[in-house]
């Protein structure tokens, strides 16, 4: 396949960026799209130019660490994948293809498409979590059943990876999604329910001073989820919230 | 330099519970006067770093991720060993210890297992409290599925996603204590060399790799968590970061490093589609649970298949090769990862692989699919030899426990595995060697720890399927606090250690001068050049299956291959910035040697154990053929320089638990 690639490239921070066009050739239908990546950056290096730097680890759909905004969406054209996960074959010969760093004010370009994803991370600091220490004398783990339907539902909320594909997409760079998934993975269980009134108001007040935006329900960040994360949990989320807020 | 394992005396399923009795212990008040670095924030990291948190020690934690909840133990998919015995099956402490060090083919430390299998159950009530959402069953109560090597159902796992799970409900506690003040998070950040002053580990250089700048942290005790180093392979389930750079510089201060050539190939990862590929994707070994392995049996329907003109589903029944379950009938697609993987490379080596390469076997689903649909059209009362419905349920069925490991193989393969056989071949998936440690967990360097994946003990020459997350956390949540505060117990009045020490000065210079080398060398070739071509030579010569002659020469060609490194690779971009290609410089140079000591290990262990199969040593059958009387013990080794003058240091394994006999799974 012969390809025309528009790569946003930008030195740092500070620098105000710009698309800058490679054509490639030779690129394998098998090929996923970060190997696709990997051979314009050992082009790149052979000819004496820098290479193109993108977050990635993985590279099978887990880690989160990949993003991309790809002809205008989150890890591209496929469904239910992660950029890693995006093979060539999605792409006809001849193609034209925009690549972009997400793009949200609380996610800063780093360089050319590695952004700063840490504000999910404080978000987390300030309630992602049981407080239990990690001494082993809990109760037996089988003490307390949780009804199937409820741990498997805590279940497709955890399943998050964390990318921020939710964010990238969302015109109001909203990460109710993210924040809606983590809430709700521990509100549906029995041991996530003795601290959830602090937790979600927490969780929300910190989404709030990182800059996020607010959620219109246009829906565009379950489409674009990798995971497929259900826009029920915005909708358990707020729930959650309205009765924290009552109680508190 | 003796090597002195620590054992505690006493009869072996006591010494954990005396020894800890009798350790010292440190006030909490002086835990807060008494710093802990942690490089690595996996399930042995993340959870160490939390746990020692939450003691109240000051802990500074190191990933070079953007995030902890992004180490690759996030990508471990089908589960967790425990000895619950939950389903009444016969499990117990002792069975998955004796399960372990069978099969780890006699070569890991009964101690250390039994204490892990002890622990075991802790761990899984403790995640369970945490919020993390394991599989259950209608009546509530926790799911168990059945890996590798054993012959009961102990594994806990959430759907194909243990280890994300599991890591995140360990970032949850690091999250905790990172809220709290008690952990300072270092993302983005390598660790590039450590600092021994007076003869202990007190600090480390690491690399801001956002800024380039290189930053000096002292610290009463270092740990490091970071891994395995299967990317010596190039290819393998590794994540494109994983990497040694941590576990190696520490070596080359002085920890000894332990079974190198003990390396995990496991069989059922997607076989290889072309010289592009960056890394293999693991497909969970939950799916021998009800994947059946075979290949054609006839010469011809193989040709046939890989020149395109049959498919999987033309050739009969009668015509099929289910090789694991022709010749391990006991235990049949369930047998150790080694043994499956060294049965699917003597078929494909026989000429029976089915892909366009000739190396890929068949994981079929047939079968499971007709036995479940069949078991839910009986239960709804329908007909269960209406083939189109019973595939229907059976299908739907299969769905719901293996989903999202088959839309993976859909998205990268491009084939449906519930119509079409899925296509398998072994991949380098773990390390099971490592740095030495006593049964502290410390390294020969006091004060410098090493836990999960990156250290050797627990696994042996083999590691069963679901031990890894539970050595891992095992580590960091239950052991590591405790033996840490025996060594930390004389350092209470000690108070921070100055970054000013001239041992500090000197680690950093070394650290500036490997970069600068690297930025200014304007070599020819990139760093991936020279990381593929190492790959090859480990794949060839250190892979499956070795022999003497084969690993004398890769150990030549390892060091010619560094000193081509050395001399003509190129980095492109300055050390003061966000700089990919250096960080993979870095970590390729630690590769280039511990390549050739793995080989060196490999060349000198005159037995087959485990995943070291060597040709010269297999029995009539060709199975693995050990040496217990010379080589039953620990090969730990101490950096001289170069890779091929380490110096060996033996700790004999002593078995007087379980009595050591030939492996067999028949």
């Amino acid at each position: 396949m012969k390809l025309t690639l528009k790569i946003w490239r930008q030195k740092n921070a500070q620098d105000k960026g710009g698309i800058v066009d490679y054509p490639i050739d030779g690129i394998e239908p098998d090929m996923s799209f970060l190997e696709m990546l990997d051979v314009l950056n050992e082009q790149l290096i052979n000819k004496g130019e820098e290479p193109v730097a993108f977050d990635h680890d993985c590279r099978e759909g887990i880690c989160g660490m990949c993003s991309l905004f790809i002809n205008g969406e989150a890890h591209g054209p496929d469904r239910g994948v992660t950029t890693c996960q995006l093979h060539m074959r999605m792409f006809k010969d001849g193609d034209t293809i925009f690549i972009e760093p997400f793009r949200a004010k609380a996610f800063p370009v780093i360089k050319d498409l590695v952004v700063d994803r840490s504000s999910f991370d404080r978000i987390q600091h300030a309630g992602g979590f049981i407080s239990v220490n990690t001494s082993g004398n809990t109760i037996d783990a089988n003490t307390i059943p949780v009804p199937k339907v409820d741990a498997d539902k805590s279940f497709d909320a955890a399943a998050c990876i964390g990318c921020g594909a939710c964010v990238a997409t969302c015109k109001n760079s909203s990460a109710m999604l993210f924040v809606g998934a983590k809430v709700s993975q521990y509100a549906l269980l029995p041991q996530g329910k003795v601290e959830a009134t602090e937790r979600v108001l927490n969780m929300v007040h910190q989404m709030d001073l990182e800059g996020f935006g607010n959620c219109t329900n246009t829906g565009a960040c379950e489409v674009e989820c990798p995971k497929g994360i259900s826009l029920e949990n915005i909708a358990r989320m707020n729930r959650e919230y309205l009765a924290a807020s009552l109680k508190g | 330099m003796a090597l002195d394992s620590k054992i505690p005396n006493g009869p072996i399923a006591d010494k954990w519970t005396n020894y800890k009795d009798h350790i010292n212990l440190v006030n909490p008040a002086n835990k807060r006067n008494l710093d802990i670095i942690v490089v690595g924030t996996g399930l042995a990291g993340g959870s160490a770093a939390a746990t020692l948190a939450e003691l109240g020690y000051n802990v500074k934690a190191f990933c070079f991720q953007d995030s902890p909840r992004r180490a690759h133990s996030i990508a471990a998919q089908g589960g967790i060993n425990a000895a619950k015995n939950y389903k009444g099956d016969g499990d117990s402490v002792y069975r998955l210890f004796y399960d372990t060090v069978k099969g780890g083919d006699y070569r890991a430390r009964e101690a250390n297992v039994h204490r892990l299998a002890e622990v075991s159950a802790n761990i899984i009530d403790q995640c369970v409290a945490q919020g993390v959402p394991l599989a259950r069953e209608y009546g509530g109560l926790l799911d168990n599925r059945s890996f590798g090597g054993t012959l009961v159902s102990r594994t806990f796992y959430a759907q194909g996603q243990t280890g994300q799970q599991l890591l995140l409900g360990a970032y949850s506690a690091m999250n905790r204590q990172i809220g709290r003040g008690k952990i300072k998070m270092y993302n983005r950040h390598e660790m590039l060399e450590l600092v021994v002053v007076d003869g202990k580990a007190r600090g480390i250089i690491a690399r801001n790799l956002i800024t380039g700048e290189i930053e000096r942290h002292s610290a009463h005790a270092v740990v490091i968590g970071s891994g395995g180093y299967g990317n010596v392979f190039f290819l393998s389930t590794n994540a494109m970061g994983s990497n040694a750079t941590a576990a190696w510089k520490i070596h080359k201060k002085g920890a000894f490093f332990a079974n190198p050539c003990y390396t995990q190939i496991h069989p059922t990862c997607i076989p290889v589609s072309g010289d592009h590929q960056s890394k293999l994707t693991l497909m969970s070994e939950s799916l021998r649970n009800d994947g059946r392995i075979w290949v054609p049996a006839k010469l011809e329907d193989a040709q046939a298949i890989r020149e395109g003109r049959k498919k999987a589903t033309d050739i009969a029944e009668a015509d099929r090769d289910y090789f694991l379950e022709r010749r391990y009938p006991a235990f049949g697609n369930l047998v150790p990862r080694d043994v499956a993987s060294r049965a699917a490379k003597e078929r494909c080596d026989a000429g029976f692989g089915v892909n366009k390469t000739g190396e890929a076997v068949y994981l079929d689903f047939a079968a499971a699919i007709e036995r479940y649909g069949k078991e839910a059209a009986h239960v709804k009362g329908l007909n269960e030899n209406d083939k189109t419905l019973v595939t229907k349920l059976g299908t739907d069925i299969v769905k719901s426990k293996y989903g999202n490991l088959f839309q993976m193989y859909l998205k990268i393969v491009d084939e449906d595995p519930y119509v079409t056989p899925m296509m398998i071949y072994p991949a380098v998936h773990y390390t099971m060697g490592g740095t030495w440690v006593d049964y502290n967990l410390m390294t020969t360097i006091p004060g410098c720890f090493s836990i999960g994946e990156s250290n050797f003990s627990d696994h042996g020459a083999n590691r069963l399927g679901a031990s890894a997350l539970m050595q891992g956390l095992a580590d960091g949540y239950f052991v590591l606090p405790y033996t840490i505060g025996d060594y930390l117990a004389p350092d209470i009045k000690m108070g921070p250690i100055s970054t000013d020490l001239p041992e500090f000065v000197e680690a950093e210079k070394s650290v500036k001068d490997l970069i600068n080398n690297f930025i200014s060398n304007n070599g020819t070739h990139s760093v991936d050049y020279f990381h593929k071509k190492l790959g090859k030579i480990m794949w060839n010569k250190v892979g499956m299956a070795r022999n003497a002659k084969g690993l004398a020469e890769a150990m030549e060609e390892i060091a010619a291959l560094r000193e081509e490194f050395y001399k003509d690779v190129k980095v492109p971009g300055s050390a003061n910035e966000f700089n990919q290609e250096l960080e993979k410089a870095i970590r390729v140079a630690d590769f280039l040697e511990l390549g050739e000591l793995f080989a060196k290990d490999a060349l000198h262990r005159n037995e087959s154990c485990g995943g070291h199969f060597r040709e010269e040593y297999q029995t009539e059958e060709g199975e693995a053929l050990r040496d217990d009387d010379n080589f039953a013990y620990v090969a730990a080794w101490e950096y001289k320089g170069k890779p091929s003058d380490a110096v060996l240091h033996k700790e004999p394994l002593n078995y007087e638990n379980i009595k050591l006999v030939q492996r067999s799974y028949k």
